[in-house]
């Protein structure tokens, strides 16, 4: 099983050279930091900044100089700042090309909800529901179960949703899978972990082929 | 030269009044008017409709004028971060539009623009949609979303000069860049005011037409939200 680290290093294993990222707030934050060697990739993050850098040395914060998640950052060299709505013509016109966010719930189709707990919590969609209206390369990084043990994959979601038939992967502490037209696809499985287990933590029938390999993170 | 400059931020707000719909540039703490939103406090201004993609925290940022009951209506993204607005919010005697931040960016962009509607995919299938026109492009449906017709639009920026044009500094250019202009009447305040001719116009993000009104701000305090580091 992996931890939350461990999902974030499997993520990184799907970045490619020259692609734009953006990461979501929690788990996808952290792909940043295993981005394999000698790979080159830029962080946009929705606030207004491409070239995204690790958090500053003390006492070199910047308050003009935030990410998504309002955290003091820094920038590397060829970064750019832009408005808003700049921002956002990036992503809805497809020039970033890997979306990676966290969810509360992913359904067989892939719809994504992660947003909205009606009556609990109620902050906000952000940017979270025009990233996955456009993006068309979206991963979702999550605990495969709640906090109670019940699966967050579902045949439809209960949460109100985020985006409808979106989610092409889920990285989750136990696997990798796919969500394709035929229904979610189990593609790898975490150290440690049997397909059994996993069948056991999800509550949509999964599309098994063949032997499922174990994941290679390193 | 155009002068827009006044003579401070009492007087750039004087004529702002009780169930007027304001927009405020910033993200989270980062580049909002502070001085703006200290004299709407004290000018305690009622009934407002604010249009900010964040409300602030509890003692900063809208969270002051959310403490004191003059906001009626929130248009926003994300409101976390609040607890004050989550009980108002909760409790209904505030009412909260949410609206995709993209989306958010995107109506103010109109506005300021011109165009009086757009269609985006954000938002389709979701609670969001509901009521809207839907109509389908290249096979995708999308959904109909109207600029925002407001008041004034109150923005920040880090140098200015007296003829209204506008420097950002990194990610506080955010919305306020997108809400110049995008009102009846734009006020700017900024951390330094400079005489026209000083800025080079080859480095203005935001020209002085979209401007009304300009103002050197008293202070900043520039609170961090989020204070993240590294060690060395």
């Amino acid at each position: 099983m992996l931890d939350k680290i461990g999902i974030a290093k499997r993520i990184a294993k799907e970045l490619q050279d020259g692609f734009y990222v953006n990461l979501g707030i929690g788990i996808p934050t952290l792909v940043a930091n295993y981005v394999p060697q000698g790979m080159n990739v830029e962080f946009q993050s929705e606030n207004g900044v491409l070239g995204m850098g690790p958090f500053p040395f003390e006492g070199e914060e910047d308050a003009d100089l935030i990410n998504a998640g309002k955290q003091t950052i820094t920038t590397l060299k060829g970064a750019s700042f832009f408005d808003s709505a700049t921002s956002f013509g990036m992503i809805r016109g497809k020039h970033v090309d890997l979306t990676i966010l966290g969810a509360m719930e992913v359904s067989e189709s892939g719809d994504i909800a992660n947003w909205k707990i009606p009556g609990k919590m109620v902050k906000g969609m952000g940017g979270a529901m025009d990233l996955v209206a456009s993006a068309e390369n979206i991963i979702v990084a999550m605990m495969h179960v709640n906090k109670i043990g019940e699966s967050k994959i579902l045949k439809e979601c209960s949460l109100p949703l985020t985006g409808v038939k979106c989610v092409k992967k889920i990285v989750t502490e136990l696997a990798v899978m796919e969500v394709t037209d035929k229904g979610i696809k189990l593609l790898e499985r975490a150290p440690g972990v049997s397909v059994e287990d996993i069948i056991k933590a999800t509550e949509v029938t999964l599309l098994i082929e063949g032997d499922i390999p174990e994941m290679i993170l390193d | 030269m155009i002068n827009k400059k006044v003579a401070n931020v009492q007087v750039a707000l004087s004529d702002i009044a009780d169930n007027m719909t304001i927009m405020l540039g910033g993200f989270g703490l980062c580049g909002i008017p502070e001085n703006s939103i200290a004299e709407l406090v004290r000018k305690n201004v009622k009934g407002l409709t604010c249009i900010s993609n964040n409300a602030g925290v509890d003692d900063f940022g809208l969270g002051l004028l959310l403490q004191k009951r003059q906001i009626n209506k929130m248009i926003s993204s994300y409101v976390g971060e609040n607890a004050e607005f989550e009980r108002q919010m909760l409790s209904g005697e505030l009412d909260v539009e949410l609206t995709p931040q993209g989306t958010l960016a995107e109506k103010c962009r109109a506005a300021q623009m011109g165009i009086p509607a757009f269609y985006t995919p954000a938002g389709y299938g979701t609670e969001v949609a509901e009521g809207k026109e839907v109509r389908v492009f290249k096979g995708k449906p999308h959904i109909l979303e109207h600029a925002f017709d407001a008041d004034f639009a109150i923005v920040k920026a880090w140098k200015g000069d007296e003829a209204g044009n506008l420097i950002f500094k990194g990610t506080a250019r955010n919305f306020n860049a997108c809400m110049a202009g995008a009102a009846k009447i734009t006020i700017a305040e900024v951390e330094e005011l400079v005489p026209a001719g000083e800025l080079d116009p080859n480095e203005i993000h935001v020209p002085g037409i979209f401007v009304k009104r300009i103002f050197q701000g008293e202070k900043y305090e520039k609170r961090i939200e989020q204070r993240t580091v590294r060690t060395k």
